[in-house]
């Protein structure tokens, strides 16, 4: 699946470990969860770095102690409506999560922005003219009204800022 | 009243251009109805039996003259100049054409109102007090809070795409007339020892197919962190909620699997984290918000000048039965001296609930701006309210009502019911609703019957979705599909009120020609038990119970 990054292909040096496959010492796959828990120890001996993909159910909490071992978390969107992901993001970002974090399964193009606000580097998909795509869902609002881990103020912050104080009245 | 600034104008025409161009790839065949479908939810539009429906929320019920005229013209040009108030401070449209929408939604924001996350699997309007800043006995106004959470639940980017819908109600008065217990999180507005304003939050609470009251999951957060808190629980919700079965999927559903100790852990942990960081809302954010919510400019009265206002409208009283009538049950204490509250039931005998012509909107507009210092309010139970009305104007402003129809007398009263749309317009339905409420407003007309029986409500829903709030109806009527027969189940003894109850199941159900009789005969066996005048419907139910009405109810059977 092509792997953009704000809207524009890059190229994508990470496959996906099958189910019934077992991952070697920096092989550059990404993991399920559970086969990340079965070969855990193993794979920490060396000093490469893995990736892992999350599913809806997956407990967050479970990568907590190895997050500096972890270069890329793809986040699973089985369906557009099932939001879990966003909120994954979220507490990746805030345990401290530094690697590319992705998103992955059915997202259309009004979900974009939510991606970038959560904290998502990196989008799967094989839609044509995601760049175009990108840059409007991107850009079609410029306020917003909640703090969301991003650089983006909430408007009771902005309103109140020096300098938006005039602007606002 | 709150007024946007520049940052609310900017959002809200922002969004409308964004659905305009959510509308146009959808016509152009870029987005599937699928794809479409959560979009347009999210702007409050919907696929409705005969065509689509839109919602526009009126946040914590409250408007003002300029925006109701627009509502008005709406109605006429997109609706049959109807609009139609649900049981969740929305205005519903029917018929209007999809390629008008981003029209509509233009003409809405013009005088700061849109459509926002009034449906879909998203944070839906905040709901409030009816009354909230008219009485006394406020702890302090509801409509602040609700305000913040409406701008920080707006295109949430973590939660729209939640297990299921999300409510708020707030309420700020011990009195509950918001229903906080029926709702995903309900808030009570209180102080602590120390005079701090907080909240008490409720989580759990709800309707539908598997009604629950509502728990405390915390006995008091303080108003800065109030986002902070509630954004802990939507996010162990969007965590947690079960996503397998729709039916399964409200939060009330997981605070019961789970138990409201864990979820409470869960919730406390995650708030722990977010305390204090950028969801702390600035003090001066709130005195911001707040001051849209100041007093209006009440005028004082004097002892003297309160006993001659009083004296005439006793004379009124006297000279016309009709505003007495009018002055019983539509009429309630306002806090400031010389003022009340004036609720105009949009219940009509024998008509529509929460139906009003645009014609009848322009009216109400005229006498918001004429006799309520510009402030009107929907409330859950489809009627309106003119909150600030002064006295000595209450017979002029009754006369314009009754002139048009909307001065009809039974605030509280058995005809003054809940009932959803039903199989007349709502897809969902499995029974039509409209017409039973029509028949049971006719058949119990008659005034002088409807003051013996009291406080008394009825709320009937056209199916399980329980948007007629059934279980929480002193009487609750619902509508269901037997083998292709319309019938309703009743339910008696719910409230929706502080002392919350869900209301339960008197028998089996009657057909579409025996529900009003049976009605009649639950009423009628109340009256014979009640050990007084005084004692409510509501009071007697709780001292007997089921039994009493269920023998004659199906004695004959
Ligand atoms: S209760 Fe059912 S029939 Fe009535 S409005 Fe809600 S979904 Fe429609």
């Amino acid at each position: 699946m092509p792997l953009h990054k704000n809207g524009v292909q890059i190229e994508d040096s990470w496959t996906y470990l099958g189910e019934e496959e077992s991952p070697t010492l920096g092989d550059r796959t990404i993991l399920s969860l559970d086969q990340w828990k079965q070969n855990r120890e193993q794979l920490l001996e060396g000093n490469h770095s893995y990736g892992i993909v999350l599913a809806p159910l997956d407990e967050v909490e479970e990568l907590r102690d190895d997050l500096d071992r972890i270069a890329v978390i793809a986040v699973t969107f089985p369906t557009f409506a099932n939001g879990t992901g966003f909120s994954q993001a979220q507490l990746l970002r805030r345990m401290g999560f530094k690697g590319e974090l992705r998103a992955r399964g059915h997202i259309i193009q009004d979900q974009y922005m939510y991606l970038d606000r959560c904290g998502f580097d990196t989008l799967e998909t094989d839609k044509e003219n995601v760049v175009e795509a990108w840059k409007e869902a991107l850009s079609e609002m410029t306020v917003f009204g909640q703090p969301s881990g991003d650089d983006r103020q909430p408007a009771y912050l902005a309103r109140h800022a020096k300098g938006n104080k005039a602007a606002a009245e | 009243m709150y007024r946007y600034d520049e940052f609310d104008h900017a959002f809200v025409r922002q969004r409308a251009n964004q659905f305009k161009g959510q509308v146009a790839r959808r016509l152009s065949g870029e987005l599937t109805e699928d794809e479409f479908k959560p979009l347009r939810l999210m702007n409050g539009l919907y696929l409705q039996l005969h065509a689509y429906m839109l919602r526009v929320t009126i946040p914590y019920g409250t408007m003002s003259s300029r925006q109701l005229r627009q509502l008005a013209i709406i109605g006429r040009k997109y609706d049959k100049g109807y609009g139609h108030f649900t049981t969740r401070q929305n205005i519903q449209f029917n018929w209007p054409k999809l390629e008008d929408v981003p029209q509509i939604l233009e003409d809405l924001a013009a005088v700061e109102m849109h459509a926002i996350q009034s449906s879909g699997n998203c944070i839906r309007n905040v709901t409030s007090d009816h009354y909230a800043g008219a009485i006394a006995t406020e702890v302090s106004d509801p409509r602040i809070h609700s305000e913040v959470i409406r701008q920080w639940s707006s295109l949430h980017p973590e939660f729209s795409f939640l297990p299921r819908k999300f409510k708020f109600a707030v309420t700020g008065d011990a009195t509950d007339r918001a229903a906080v217990k029926f709702h995903d999180i309900g808030i009570i507005i209180k102080k602590n020892d120390a005079g701090e304003v907080g909240g008490e939050i409720l989580v759990g609470g709800g309707m539908g197919r598997t009604p629950m009251i509502g728990k405390t999951i915390r006995d008091f957060v303080p108003e800065r962190d109030l986002l902070a808190y509630v954004e802990a629980i939507l996010r162990v919700y969007n965590l947690y909620g079960r996503r397998d079965n729709k039916y399964k999927a409200r939060i009330k559903i997981l605070v019961h699997e789970r138990g409201i100790e864990e979820i409470r852990e869960k919730v406390e942990a995650e708030f722990a984290q977010i305390q204090g960081s950028s969801l702390t809302v600035p003090q001066e954010e709130l005195d911001r918000i707040a001051a849209y919510f100041a007093d209006p400019d009440f005028e004082a009265f004097d002892a003297e000048a309160l006993e001659a206002i009083n004296r005439e409208l006793e004379v009124r009283k006297f000279e016309n039965r009709d505003f007495a009538a009018w002055m019983k049950t539509n009429v309630k204490p306002h806090k400031q001296a010389g003022y009340a509250i004036a609720d105009i039931t949009l219940k009509g005998i024998g008509e529509t609930a929460g139906d009003i012509t645009s014609d009848q909107m322009d009216v109400v507009a005229d006498l918001t701006e004429q006799f309520s210092l510009d402030e009107m309010r929907a409330s859950h139970e489809q009627n309106l309210i003119l909150p600030h009305v002064k006295q000595a104007d209450l017979f002029e402003l009754w006369s314009a009502l009754n002139s048009h129809g909307l001065g009809t007398p039974n605030s509280g009263l058995i005809t003054d019911m809940i009932v959803c749309p039903g199989m007349d317009y709502c897809a969902l339905a499995t029974a039509r609703s409209i017409p039973i409420g029509q028949e049971i407003s006719r058949r119990f007309a008659d005034l002088e019957r409807q003051y013996d029986i009291g406080g008394m409500k009825i709320k009937m829903s056209g199916c399980i979705n329980a948007c007629g709030h059934h279980h929480a109806g002193h009487i609750g009527i619902l509508g269901v599909d037997r083998r292709g027969e319309e019938v309703y189940q009743i339910t008696l003894g719910g409230s929706g009120d502080e002392t919350a109850s869900v209301g339960a199941r008197v028998g089996p159900a009657f057909t579409a020609d025996e529900v009003v009789d049976a009605i009649e005969t639950i009423v009628n066996t109340y009256l014979d038990l009640r050990e007084s005048p005084e004692e409510t419907f509501l009071s007697a139910y709780r001292r007997v119970g089921l039994d009493p009405f269920k023998e004659k109810l199906y004695a004959a059977a």
